[in-house]
């Protein structure tokens, strides 16, 4: 207890302390001010740095490994390594697979555990040790939110990659965030018509959820156009992300009088959920004198193989199939296929279409600087992504494309070969205001960072 | 395990500069191992404050709290919440932050406390337990679930704007009276903070009551049969660790504005025990050098990749570079906790009294010549005080 009775001060210790923190506080305060670069981040030498942030564990690892092997192939083909892939088939030929602004892409991974919290943290880290220009990536739209606001803060593009809920460009839309994936309200405005064409309009609707933004938006879209065609939504329940065990919330479904399952799940967890449906004999059953059905509004290729023979004719919807016989489909399918051996899924595509599209960008906007080559983004028109016309619109920064309504399929010729394509459900069926109530955000002010 | 650590006045004081110095001068030292970069460091800090008040539960009283992380994250959302309605100085979210934390941890403490040894732990790990599911689901409403909680356009904000008009329609960042509070202002906020709870650790540590706290730890029932009634001590231990928690958890919130309810969750409980006993529990620099070595683990090992690796292997003849590089992947990227486990297991194995017992050991081993030191006992006591 006799501490500091004599000698050294407390307060001169407190003083000496507050001094010392101040020195060494201030070189860090020059050298801010001493490199003037325009913005955040801005390349000096002869490369310039992508950060990929993508989910190496929990319920979305699967989607993430697929992602980053993507993000791989496109800095080889920005760098004139390999076939070039969809470069060739883009219709901005802006880039010549000489790097970016004649910079060398190199790039820093990540992983964001599924969790917003260490999505921020790895993003931090490639913002403020490696010098990234650009941060992309995220398989789980409550992790896109957080890391996009996060670079809307820091100065620096988001380029979001499998995110599918309506708030990531609806009312947590930012400046410095793109996104190409589509999201839940398209998923619903491409279901509906098919979902009608073949269970008809009288049918009793029973919602499974994912517990975050993506669910509560996939929730809301579906059940809004579902309601549309004139179907009932008889109860909405909500389970918590990584759960493994749905038979708890399963169970009720058999005895609640519907005769639809709507399965909001991603990831392991839909595989999970649909598996235990299955297993629960849910699609054996008769309710209400029609045969009982399953429907997943949010499809993936990596989530059929997991849930096996389970997905045979059920409906969902994607942002793109590898089956695809357009050029830029079959391009990409074909690089990627050459590289890693097997055909790449949606969540792949749309991160490699990212990455070529900010490259493209900083081309042609003559700069990494993130206000200008928003500029180049925002309103730009292609083709030749494996999607037909594209739109990056400037009022939401959301992309606008063909949206595909896929089925499992029958009789799967191979262990990739398991959805058929329905229906290429056009541009215009899935466009909406973007100021809708759903949808209603601010961009605010676009930010440098420096 | 019995012996009271006996450190002059004088050794205390130069323990505290040097621990000071050693924090106040981290950018500089940290920059060598790659760790020279604020996010870090703001975390490093965190949580050897995290680390610092969990070691006056765990380490004093030997009462094993699984459960540490529901007060991190009340922290964080009482922080957030400061933020949302008053405003977003730094000050009123760290007050808030404690305020909060203590309440609970008083409430839990005293209903955990009844139980000791697993009992004890299994009892405080359920009461995690439910507050992240509470926090995940139930209360959506105060905590916004998986999303997590973040500051909005449209918050009142009542005491901010009260005297300053809003300005322009960019969102407002954290602040100490106008200094912002992410970068290197941020680390160094958390690192004077860091300094005065280790001082009072140390104080705590050195005092009757923390003596009393040893006292619990060695053996509860001859307390109880001299006639003191413990759990008054056991329950302001486990109140000032939950403050520490509660603060630790409010700097989370300050360097970053987004409380989410992963903070919660066990894995996030275990952490912190295990950063105690990897640095070593029941000392004072223990913990700190704990804590900081999982932040450094889970963020620049996680972050090497292929790429990396063929770059270090380089120098090794063709062939060799990348069977070398493949090799190593296993244990970097993805494969971090792997590494994380295996330095860990070493660690009990080798040094059951953390990193600082290693510390401890080597003094001992240099100091041998002198004839005085040998006799003091150091390498048999794995939890000692000193350093």
């Amino acid at each position: 207890m006799t501490l500091f009775k004599q000698g050294v001060s407390r307060r001169g210790l407190m003083r000496g302390g507050i001094a010392l923190s101040a020195g060494l506080a201030a070189p860090q305060f020059f050298v801010r001010g001493a490199g003037a670069a325009t913005y955040l981040n801005e390349p000096t030498g002869s490369t310039v740095t992508f950060g990929f942030n993508v989910p190496q564990t929990g319920a979305y690892a699967d989607e993430g490994a697929d992602e980053l092997r993507a993000y791989q192939l496109a800095v080889k083909h920005l760098n004139g390594e390999g076939d070039g892939g969809m470069l060739n088939t883009f219709t901005s030929k802006a880039l010549e697979g000489k790097g970016v602004l004649g910079k060398k892409v190199a790039f820093v991974t990540g992983d964001t555990q599924t969790k917003s919290d260490a999505a921020r943290a790895s993003a931090k880290r490639m913002i403020e040790k490696d010098g990234v220009v650009m941060v992309t990536g995220g398989s789980s739209s409550g992790v896109a939110i957080a890391v996009q606001s996060l670079c809307q803060e820091a100065g620096i593009t988001f380029m979001a990659g499998l995110t599918h809920s309506n708030d990531t460009t609806g009312k947590d839309r930012r400046r410095n965030g793109f996104r190409h994936f589509f999201n839940a309200y398209m998923s619903g405005a491409a279901l509906a018509p098919v979902l009608k064409a073949n269970y008809g309009t009288d049918r009793k609707a029973y919602h499974l959820t994912a517990d975050y933004t993506w669910g509560w938006t996939q929730e809301e879209s579906i059940a809004n156009s579902t309601e549309a065609i004139g179907w009932e939504t008889v109860n909405k329940v909500r389970t918590p992300l990584g759960a493994g065990d749905f038979s708890q919330y399963i169970t009720p479904v058999l005895n609640s009088g519907a005769d639809v399952l709507i399965l909001n799940h991603y990831g392991k967890d839909m595989v999970n959920s649909l598996t235990q449906a299955v297993q629960f004999g849910l699609r054996d059953k008769q309710v209400n004198g029609k045969d009982m059905v399953v429907v997943v509004p949010l499809y993936s290729r990596l989530m059929a193989q997991g849930a096996g023979a389970n997905v045979k004719g059920i409906f969902g919807s994607t942002n793109w199939h590898w089956s695809l016989t357009d050029a830029g489909s079959q391009a990409f399918v074909k690089s990627f296929g050459a590289e890693y051996g097997f055909p790449p899924s949606q969540a792949a595509h749309t991160c490699y279409v990212q990455a070529l599209l900010y490259a493209d960008a900083a081309q042609r906007a003559g700069t990494f600087a993130p206000c200008e080559l928003g500029k180049a983004l925002e309103g730009f028109e292609f083709d030749g992504m494996g999607n037909g016309p594209t739109l990056y619109r400037a009022e939401d920064h959301q992309c606008f494309k063909k949206v595909l309504v896929v089925k499992g399929k029958e009789n799967p010729s191979s262990q990739f070969d398991l959805l058929e394509v329905v229906e290429e459900v056009p541009r215009e069926q899935v466009t909406y205001d973007p100021n809708i109530p759903q949808f209603a955000g601010e961009l605010g002010p676009c930010n440098n960072g420096a | 395990m019995a012996t009271t650590p006996q450190t002059t006045p004088n050794q205390d004081r130069l323990l505290f500069v040097l621990f000071a110095a050693a924090v106040l001068t981290a950018p500089l030292w940290a920059s060598v191992i790659g760790a020279g970069y604020p996010d870090l460091l703001q975390k490093f800090a965190i949580f050897g404050i995290l680390a610092i008040g969990f070691n006056i539960l765990f380490g004093l009283t030997g009462y094993l709290s699984f459960g540490h992380a529901a007060f991190l994250g009340i922290g964080s959302y009482a922080a957030v919440w400061s933020f949302k309605l008053f405003t977003v100085n730094a000050l009123p979210a760290v007050f808030f932050g404690m305020v909060f934390a203590g309440l609970f941890a008083l409430v839990i403490g005293y209903i955990s406390l009844r139980r000791t040894g697993i009992y004890f732990s299994i009892l405080t790990l359920a009461f995690a337990q439910m507050s992240y599911n509470l926090a995940y689901s139930v209360l959506t409403p105060i905590t916004n679930g998986e999303t997590g909680l973040t500051m909005n356009q449209d918050d009142p904000r009542f005491i901010d704007n009260l005297f300053f008009a809003p300005e322009g329609n960019a969102l407002p960042s954290t602040n100490l009276f106008g200094i912002e509070m992410t970068g290197f202002s941020g680390f160094y906020f958390c690192a004077v903070v860091l300094i005065i709870a280790f001082y009072i650790a140390m104080r705590i540590s050195r005092s009757p009551f923390g003596m009393m706290l040893r006292a619990i730890k060695s053996n509860q029932n001859r307390m109880n049969y001299t006639g003191f009634n413990t759990r008054p001590y056991a329950l302001t231990a486990f109140v000032i660790s939950g403050v520490y928690a509660g603060l630790a958890g409010s700097l989370m919130a300050v360097t970053d504005p987004l409380a989410g309810a992963e903070r919660m969750q066990w894995t996030a409980s275990g952490e912190v025990v295990l950063m105690t006993i990897l640095g070593g529990a029941g000392t004072l620099l223990g913990p700190v050098l704990g804590a900081g070595i999982i932040k450094y683990f889970e963020n620049i090992f996680s972050a090497y990749n292929a790429q990396v690796l063929e770059r270090i292997f380089d120098f090794l003849p063709d062939g060799i570079d990348h069977a070398a590089a493949s090799v190593a992947g296993l244990f970097v990227g993805e494969g971090w906790h792997l590494t994380l486990g295996l330095v860990f297991m070493l660690i009990v194995i080798f040094l059951p009294g953390g990193v600082m017992e290693g510390f401890t050991r080597l003094r001992a081993k240099f100091s041998k010549p002198t004839v005085e030191s040998s006799s003091s006992g150091s390498t048999t006591s794995p939890a000692k005080d000193s350093a």
